[in-house]
């Protein structure tokens, strides 16, 4: 992605992935929390910790599938599936 | 310190402060319970979680009672499960027949702050009274955090006491702030109902986690550093080949505890009963009260006791795994697999305690928020192997399966009990397979769950736990078993002839059996079979000693006359018994029978108290009727099936 050149004048601009993309050892800031389906799992996720403007990190994820993963985030470890992963927003560090 | 004002706590013996124990989940909230409670505590619960109503009751220093209610995990009031929509409902007083704690206690991990205060915010806004309790102060200390106290209690607007529940540090500093919250805020509060709670939106969340940051930020000086051991660990257990291997490991030891280790104190349990049973005849005279005493009451209550040194291993275990932090990392592993079939990765933990026994099984599934997933996994746990099938799989393996060595140590009998549990569960999964497909179709329901640090299991909580799980078990044992035997014991004595003479042939059990003899016919079975049915299906364990009963061997050996042969030990004469009937059965039964019956036992809803808790979990008749009916269904079905290819293999 032309973005993520550092060099034009919109190198700075920081390119969004999505939580549920990446693999062990990324890092970065959560960006958004976008709305699921399910009004209230958004509410868990954040009251768990998915909470915009919050450190994480992709630490572990389950065997074979690579499926549901493990995210450290406001000081705990939170396992979640991809799917759900996929709601927020990332920009890696 | 403030001095109290005693005028406004109530001092009457009768009437105790009522106080709740709300945090997050592992926040160490049940350890600050038995910290506080001791053995004082009224619970009726099984493993997985604090689900059920625990109460206990302390004094304070100053002498005032107070009643402590531990409410299960919470992340935040808006409940997405039974257990949170308890603490919920509890906390905002709208419990039937449950007083409106007089003032919270909210428990936060203080090592954990950040996710912690939350929850605590969220109750604070409540406005009523409450104190913070700052648990794993020394973890948080020896990782390096400073937290000032002082402006963390006036940013917060409550009182804030460290503690340590583990070591008790702290505790009557806690009480004393209890009491003084109540008497500075009076009583106004206890009858205020009407609080002003509503599901928050995604914006008031932002907002009180943003207030989070803010106070931390004033409160707390040095970060806790990381946890190093947990990540080391987890590098292993959540490692993608190693990790697997692990959790297979664990599950061969659970396995071998209850199948080698449980079998000298099970013998202990039966020799002890045996030898009871052989006091208590040899002190009554011959008749009617000896034989309900030793042939029903103590023969059928041992007959389920044995049982009790494996469900306590199988207890252990899972305590030991859940306390430990461990079960959650088996629920990430197991989650794809359980997927494959429509299941939560949750749904692991319930099946896998439904190998003891499904009713802590199906208590169990109160972890799984989704409602469709937990009926499902309801539905099906009573599929998995339980332990009181093993006696009746033993007396049929042994009776009719060749002892035929297969090499690598493996014995033919040994193969087909293990069969015998794969067919459980691999029918449980299709089952399951086919009610996620039909009855229960809908979305997947999500895997949220927090990975708690690792901990040394307290052995504390485990020994209440353990402690629990067999009053509870001992309890069946002594209500459902006891009566079940007693009648078992009336239908197959009664009537007697008229020359005082009886046999089971005309003895009422005799007549049910020939009553049900057309409908059991196709299956293979006959009328003496049905007799032994008839119990069975209040409790599956029932079955063998109603065979024996049904085929005239006395299994349990309590009469003084039966002493031909004083040379055997307890034990040996057990043994021989159940060879005999093993030999009785082999005699009258065809392999097809045998097999059929099988079957029946893999299949068959035969446990009345399974139903009672279906019942009760549920809350509706329907679930124990659909687990009763389609159970039934399936097993006659498969029994029948089996019976016919074996006939049709010469077998019959």
């Amino acid at each position: 992605m032309n973005r993520s050149n550092g060099d034009s004048k919109l190198g700075k601009l920081p390119h969004v992935q999505l939580l549920g993309e990446l693999r062990p050892g990324a890092r970065g800031v959560i960006t958004k929390v976008q709305e699921l389906r399910e009004a209230t799992l958004t509410l868990r996720l954040m009251e768990m910790g998915l909470l915009e403007g919050g450190a994480f990190e992709v630490v572990h994820e389950a065997p074979f599938s690579r499926d549901p993963i493990v995210v450290r985030v406001r000081g705990s470890l939170i396992a979640l599936r991809r799917e759900e992963a996929n709601s927020i927003e990332v920009v890696l560090s | 310190m403030i001095t109290q004002n005693t005028d406004s706590v109530p001092k009457t013996s009768s009437d105790p402060l009522s106080i709740a124990l709300a945090g997050n989940p592992n926040c160490g909230k049940t350890a600050l319970f038995n910290a506080l409670t001791g053995g004082k505590q009224k619970v009726g619960n099984y493993p997985g979680v604090t689900v059920e109503r625990k109460e206990g009751a302390l004094l304070t220093r100053s002498g005032q009672k107070i009643s402590l209610l531990d409410l299960p995990g919470t992340y935040s009031l808006d409940a997405r499960t039974p257990d949170e929509r308890v603490t919920r409902d509890v906390i905002l007083g709208a419990v039937p027949d449950e007083r409106l704690p007089q003032v919270l206690v909210a428990v936060a991990d203080a090592t954990n702050l950040e996710r912690n205060l939350g929850l605590v915010l969220e109750l604070k806004a409540l406005g009523r009274p409450i104190v913070l309790a700052l648990n794993m102060m020394d973890l948080a200390r020896a990782r390096g955090m400073e937290i000032d106290l002082s402006t963390l209690a006036r940013e917060l607007g409550i009182r804030v006491v460290p503690i340590v529940a583990v070591t008790r540090e702290g505790l009557p500093v806690l009480m004393d702030a209890v009491e003084n919250t109540l008497s500075r805020g009076q009583m106004e509060w206890v009858t205020a109902t009407d609080s002003a709670w509503r599901t928050p939106d995604a914006s008031e969340v932002r907002a009180r986690f943003a207030e989070v940051d803010r106070i931390l930020r004033l409160a707390v000086t040095r970060k806790p550093g990381p946890t190093l051991w947990t990540d080391r660990i987890d590098r292993l257990v959540l490692h993608p080949i190693a990790g697997t291997l692990f959790l297979f490991f664990v599950l061969a030891l659970m396995f071998q505890a209850i199948f080698a280790w449980a079998g000298p104190p099970a013998d202990a349990i039966e020799a002890g009963v045996a030898s009871f049973g052989e006091w208590v005849g040899s002190g009554l005279t011959d008749g009617a009260l000896r034989s309900l005493l030793v042939d029903g009451v103590i023969s059928g209550v041992g007959s389920v006791l044995v049982f009790l040194p494996q469900i306590l291993f199988l207890f252990l275990f899972i305590l030991v795994l859940e306390d430990s932090g461990y079960m959650a990392r088996a629920a990430v592993l197991m989650d794809k697999v359980m997927g494959k079939v429509g299941l939560h990765g949750r749904a692991f933990i319930p099946l896998l305690s439904s190998y003891a026994c499904a009713i802590p099984g199906i208590m169990a599934t109160r972890t799984i928020d989704n409602k469709r997933d937990r009926l499902t996994t309801i539905l099906i746990a009573p599929l998995t192997t339980c332990s009181a099938r093993l006696p009746v799989y033993t007396l049929l393996v042994a009776a009719f399966i060749p002892n035929r060595d297969l090499g690598f140590g493996l014995g033919l009998q040994g193969v087909v009990m293990f069969g015998l549990y794969v067919a459980g569960l691999l029918l449980a999964l299709m089952v399951g397979y086919v009610l996620k497909r039909t009855a229960f179709k809908g979305q997947k329901a999500p895997l949220l769950l927090e990975l708690p640090t690792y901990k040394l299991p307290s052995i504390r909580s485990v020994t209440i736990g353990l402690i629990e799980r067999s009053k509870t078990f001992v309890r069946r044992a002594g209500t459902v078993i006891l009566s079940l035997s007693v009648l078992l014991w009336f239908l197959a004595s009664y009537p007697k002839q008229e020359d005082g003479s009886h046999s089971i042939h005309s003895s009422y059990a005799g007549q049910i059996g020939h009553a049900l003899e057309p409908f059991i016919r196709p299956l293979g079975y006959d009328w003496r079979i049905g007799v032994a049915l008839i119990p069975g299906f209040a409790a599956r364990e029932v079955m063998v000693s109603a065979l024996s009963t049904v085929y005239a061997i006395e299994l349990s050996e309590g009469t003084p006359s039966s002493s031909e042969e004083p040379l055997l030990s307890e034990e040996q004469q057990e043994q021989k018994e159940v060879e005999a009937l093993g030999k009785a059965l082999a005699g009258s039964w065809s392999l097809a029978t045998a097999l059929s019956l099988l079957m029946w036992y893999i299949i068959a809803p035969q446990c009345i108290s399974t139903l009672a808790v279906v019942r009760r979990e549920t809350n509706s008749w329907r679930w124990p009727l659909v687990v009763l009916i389609y159970l039934t269904s399936l097993a006659y079905f498969a029994s029948w099936l089996t019976y016919r290819f074996a006939v049709f293999m010469g077998w019959g």
